[in-house]
């Protein structure tokens, strides 16, 4: 059933999320233009729609922001509150339908086909989801309804703020085709520039030219993807997932930006192995191991380079995945080069009851992995704080 | 110099010390092989070094002018073998040496002699130990050696000298051999002595040298730096040598990790389980292992995934003791199998995570032979 539209998908996403869920309890910046930024580094996270309107964009400079909103007012962000207000939405989806699949903090993509005969067509649930979503927390989100997961998308961008956009099956490419390129998912710049060098601005554009033209331009991979998303050829379901994880099939990594760009080798290892404990304590509590360990180095002028190393078997130990990780760090050979970000993933991800190891002689009988698990169960009882490396202590003490 | 020899003799032993020539010389006189006749002219010694590395060998030959030459040892192993079976003669004449035999003529340039560099000299022997023997005790041996030039320690077999007895151990942590045997120790009997050796280096010589009855191991002092071990062979008329450098490093204490006591031990045809592993392990994907189930009926071997394709086997065995399943990489299996040469094997566990300790019987009822032991890890899924 997917009520007579044949759109069954809704993609909602919480408008301005941060700077919303910040200013809900702020009556008094009501008319105010408002970035969630700051700390260290000075990046914008997010900015309300008026903030927006001077031309504010998530992920600028702050010093630029100010510059282009002088009014505005810049508020740090609260995570713990995000992260609160985040499960709370997710919750409101999933008494809708159980097929929610979290995408990040603030977007989810809900298969509501199983529930038009109880709640009615889609695009009442997702008036009736907007509707809850602002009466409970304060928030507004804007909503797309289409057949597949990816025109709910473009929907969903094109009704904020504050809205609903219904494509229905059959007018799909309709509605598809005079869209400009860049609103595809999987166009970002640089996949632009190489499309309008074709002379290919609508995505219409993109549906008539011969496919193995668009291969040449972008590689086959590419290529064939965008000529299915012109055509609204997508994945039709979703696929129920809770948290903000990424694809649990291929891979999962983490990142830190540091508080100021360093050059000290210890700074950026103990950096690399806090950030394999994390990546470690998230595939063990997803019954995953991986193989291929890669390490990203972004430096102070924004050049990054990332380096991985496959292992001979999968692991989902923390010091495997940290000694793989310093290891290609120090292979780079790098000298007092200032680092401005370093994140560690682990790739090729498989169920880890499928992973076998060859056990080395003269090993312990309690060894890293089950130094693992035991961290893992202190910290599911006390918290992410109460066992960690020592190493990371110091880091803490003196940071 | 000038000399006269025969062809088979020249051949045989141009190609035993080719075998030394590094393949990318790090300087160009190592591509040399060089020729020198005797002090007591009565015959050649051929040398090869790469500075890790020396060949000599020894050939009778009528030596008409002493001297010697400095020949590429690629060519001129390459001609020896396509030399018609005539008596060969080579002569030094200004920069070449010239190389007749029958009709066949050839002229080779020599490279400078003062440039190669003298070879170590082969440490005061300590003993000698049956060819046929050390050649077959060294190939066991180096089963389990590494192959990681990251872990160089493990790329080495560790030799060990008590009294009248040689033990071989390597490991390249996942499997373990010790291989041990008897010899003639020169000195008093109870004498001790160790040596890292370049397992390469060593399955190569002792294969080489099976022609004399005997090998005489020459062991230079411990405690002078850089050690060196040489091993020599006699064949009709002359002896073949091979000096190598140590490894530096500490070989890993591993005789403590055979385990002192077994829970289920099992006797099996070594043919038929070396078959069964090999056909059940077709189905087993890189990185997975061939399992073993061990009970009071014999021996369960499967494999594979239940998604992808499945192999099942189930052979006779003489189980003594607990059942007991555990799987290990079906490689490392087969290469302990086909080490042993005894009919039928003895493989004993302790517990499923504990190595398992591989060793051959003459027969099912018979004592096992301890000479020969292969210790192997498991493979198991991640618990």
């Amino acid at each position: 059933m997917t009520g007579a539209l044949g759109a069954g998908l809704l993609h909602v996403d919480m408008d301005a999320f941060y700077a919303s869920v910040m200013t809900r309890d702020r009556p008094d910046l009501a008319g105010v233009p408002v970035i969630v930024g700051g700390g260290h580094r000075g990046v914008v996270l997010s900015a309300s729609y008026l903030a927006r309107r001077s031309g504010v964009r998530s992920g600028m400079p702050m010093t630029r922001a100010r510059r282009a909103c002088p009014h505005a007012v810049v508020l740090a962000p609260d995570y713990t509150t995000f992260s609160t207000v985040s499960t709370s939405v997710m919750e409101i989806f999933r008494q809708v339908t159980p097929l929610v699949e979290a995408v990040s903090l603030d977007e989810a993509f809900l298969d509501v086909r199983g529930a038009v005969r109880r709640l009615g067509p889609p695009e009442e649930i997702a008036e009736s989801i907007r509707a809850r979503v602002t009466d409970e927390q304060g928030i507004t989100c804007s909503v797309g309804v289409a057949a597949t997961i990816g025109v709910a998308k473009i929907a969903s961008r094109l009704a904020k703020p504050d809205g609903v956009l219904v494509v229905p099956a059959h007018q799909t490419t309709a509605f598809l085709h005079p869209l400009a390129v860049e609103e595809l998912w999987g166009v970002g710049e640089r996949t632009a520039e190489q499309l309008h060098r074709l002379g290919l601005r609508t995505v219409g554009d993109l549906a008539h030219t011969p496919l193995s033209t668009l291969q040449r331009a972008v590689g086959p991979a590419a290529g064939s993807q965008l000529h299915r998303l012109a055509w609204g050829e997508d994945r039709r379901s979703v696929t129920p997932r809770r948290g903000v994880e990424e694809d649990p099939e291929r891979s999962t990594g983490a990142d830190e930006t540091f508080g100021r760009d360093t050059d000290d080798p210890q700074v950026v290892l103990r950096e690399l192995l806090r950030l394999s404990a994390k990546v470690g304590a998230r595939v063990r509590a997803a019954g995953l191991a991986g193989r291929t360990v890669t390490v990203k180095v972004r430096f102070a002028d924004f050049t990054t380079i990332t380096r991985s190393r496959t292992r001979t078997e999968p692991t989902d130990v923390t010091r495997e995945i940290y000694a793989t990780a310093a290891a290609l760090f120090r292979g780079l050979g790098l000298q007092r080069a200032r680092i401005r970000l370093v994140g560690v993933r682990l790739e090729g991800l498989v169920a880890r009851t499928t992973v076998y190891r060859q056990l080395v002689l003269g090993d312990r009988d309690h060894g890293w992995p089950e130094a693992d698990q035991a961290v893992d169960r202190a910290v599911s009882r006390f918290g992410s704080a109460a066992v960690q490396p020592a190493s990371l202590l110091a880091g803490r003490a003196s940071a | 110099m000038k000399f006269t020899v025969e062809r088979d003799v020249l051949t045989e032993a141009v190609a035993w010390a080719a075998r030394s020539l590094p393949v990318r010389p790090s300087v160009p006189v190592l591509a040399g092989l060089l020729i020198e006749t005797t002090d007591a002219g009565d015959g050649l010694v051929l040398s090869t070094f790469d500075y890790e590395t020396s060949a000599r060998a020894s050939i009778p030959a009528s030596v008409q002018d002493e001297g010697r030459a400095l020949v590429s040892g690629r060519l001129l192993a390459d001609i020896c073998r396509s030399l018609p079976n005539k008596p060969v003669t080579m002569a030094v004449d200004g920069a070449k040496v010239v190389l007749t035999c029958g009709q066949a003529k050839f002229t080779l340039q020599t490279m400078p002699v003062d440039e190669y560099p003298s070879l170590p000299a082969m440490p005061e022997s300590t003993g000698t130990v049956s060819s046929e023997l050390f050649a077959q005790a060294v190939s066991q041996a180096v089963t389990a050696a590494g192959r990681d030039d990251m872990l160089p320690v493990l790329t080495g077999v560790r030799i060990e000298i008590v009294g009248d007895q040689i033990s071989l151990l390597a490991t390249d942590r996942f499997r373990l051999s010790l291989r041990e045997l008897g010899w003639n120790p020169l000195a008093s009997t109870d004498a001790e002595a160790h040596a890292l050796v370049p397992a390469r280096v060593l399955a190569d010589t002792a294969k080489s040298l099976t022609a004399g009855s005997t090998v005489t191991i020459a062991l230079s002092g411990s405690g002078s730096g850089d050690g060196i071990i040489g091993f020599e062979g006699e064949v009709s008329g002359g002896f073949r040598r091979t000096t190598t450098r140590l490894l530096d490093g500490e070989f890993p204490r591993v005789r403590t990790l055979f385990p002192t006591e077994h829970k289920t031990v099992a006797r099996l045809d070594r043919a038929s389980l070396i078959e069964a592993v090999k056909r059940v392990s077709l189905v087993a994907e890189r990185n997975t292992a061939v399992q073993l189930m061990f009970d009071d009926n014999g021996l369960t071997l499967d494999a594979g995934h239940g998604d992808e394709a499945v192999a099942t086997e189930r052979i006779d065995a003489l189980v003594k003791g607990d059942p007991i399943t555990t799987g290990f990489n079906p490689q490392f299996l087969l290469d302990g199998l086909t080490a042993i040469e005894q009919p039928v094997v003895e493989l004993a566990f302790t517990l499923p995570a504990k190595p398992a300790v591989i060793t051959g019987v003459p027969d099912q009822d018979g004592e096992k032979d301890t000479a020969f032991q292969y210790l192997l890890m498991p493979r198991r899924l991640l618990s």
